[in-house]
């Protein structure tokens, strides 16, 4: 388990910050392109916060596609983070306040940073998420045209590597390796088949093969209750 | 795009996210069943940075993406720092795309 070094931690976050900024921008010269103005550009930033929603819903009304199928099909995409929240809810705290400012900064860089590392790296992580990408989101808009393609960087690669990282150290316990393995299958062998943001949900499924009993890297104390013999098998 | 399709976005999502934090609370769970949250969560983190990995727009995303996130792959293995892992990875790609990888 990494320690969580004060120092640490905050360059992880800028790290993440950075990338998720770089990402921020290259939505803003989409958005430019695709003849949005500043505000609807920068408003969609604050508002929705949840880049990849956010990049589907421009493409598909500068596809020609009717704005009403583009919010569907983006709500579709941010569905995930209903059950973010159901994972996340102590971390984020439970008074309203906390509630309310945390919901919109749960997304998917701030949980899976925020996962085993506590409070403080949720609403560090969050906020500074939330920053990068609304600055990153006016720079590629007024960039525009100076903002090359993005994906000439590599931050493409970026994304992936770093929800890989962040998540590495979870997947040495052996159902979240099983769960994990065949959630990426699942959503995988799904994707030709079916709309964005739908892939990932199918993935949920890979929790049938979790197991019956609690891990046994989870809370020691748990005794499993009279009735339930089976321990799984890498216990 | 208009305002009140984002506007309609922005509800939709923020109350999907609240709706999670909120429910948990008037929900009694078991040991297992939190478990089985938590590893809900792994699920579709992992799902998501599969699919971004090696797919766009419903195809292979191409080598030079998977390359990189493989080299981010084997420097996390390898217990490398954070900032490198990200740096590995987007240094890798953006490399093989100058040498005309797609």
């Amino acid at each position: 388990m990494r320690s969580l070094n004060r120092t640490d931690g905050l360059r992880d976050v800028l790290a993440l910050a950075s990338a998720v900024g770089v990402v921020g921008a290259s939505f803003g010269a989409l958005a430019a392109a695709a003849g949005i103005p500043l505000a609807l550009a920068v408003g969609m930033s604050l508002l929705v916060f949840a880049g990849g929603s956010q990049f589907l819903v421009v493409s598909v009304v500068a596809a020609g596609g009717s704005p009403v199928a583009a919010v569907v099909a983006g709500l579709l995409i941010n569905a995930r983070h209903l059950p973010f929240g159901l994972a996340m809810a102590s971390v984020v705290g439970r008074s309203w306040p906390r509630r309310l400012l945390g919901a919109h900064v749960l997304i998917d860089e701030s949980v899976a940073f925020a996962r085993g590392r506590g409070a403080r790296a949720f609403w560090t992580s969050g906020v500074a998420l939330f920053v990068f990408w609304n600055v990153g989101t006016v720079v590629g808009v007024l960039g525009g045209a100076a903002v090359p393609d993005t994906d000439a960087f590599g931050i493409d690669a970026a994304f992936p590597a770093a929800l890989l990282a962040l998540l590495f150290p979870g997947l040495r316990a052996a159902d979240a390796r099983r769960v994990g393995l065949t959630a990426a299958a699942l959503a995988l062998v799904a994707t030709p088949f079916l709309p964005p943001g739908l892939p990932v949900l199918v993935g949920l499924l890979g929790l049938v093969v979790a197991g019956r009993a609690p891990a046994a890297a989870t809370p020691p104390a748990a005794t499993p209750p009279a009735g339930t013999p089976d321990r799984g098998p890498a216990s | 795009m208009t305002w009140p399709a984002v506007l309609a976005l922005a509800a939709g999502t923020y109350l999907l996210r609240l709706s999670g934090l909120v429910l948990r609370d008037r929900m009694t769970l078991s040991p297992r069943l939190e478990r089985l949250l938590d590893l809900g969560a792994t699920a579709l983190l992992v799902a998501l940075l599969a699919t971004a990995a090696l797919t766009q727009d419903g195809g292979f995303a191409g080598w030079a993406r998977t390359g990189g996130v493989a080299v981010g792959a084997l420097a996390a293995w390898r217990r490398v720092p954070f900032v490198v892992v990200v740096v590995l990875a987007a240094a890798t790609t953006a490399g093989l795309r100058l040498l005309g990888v797609q």
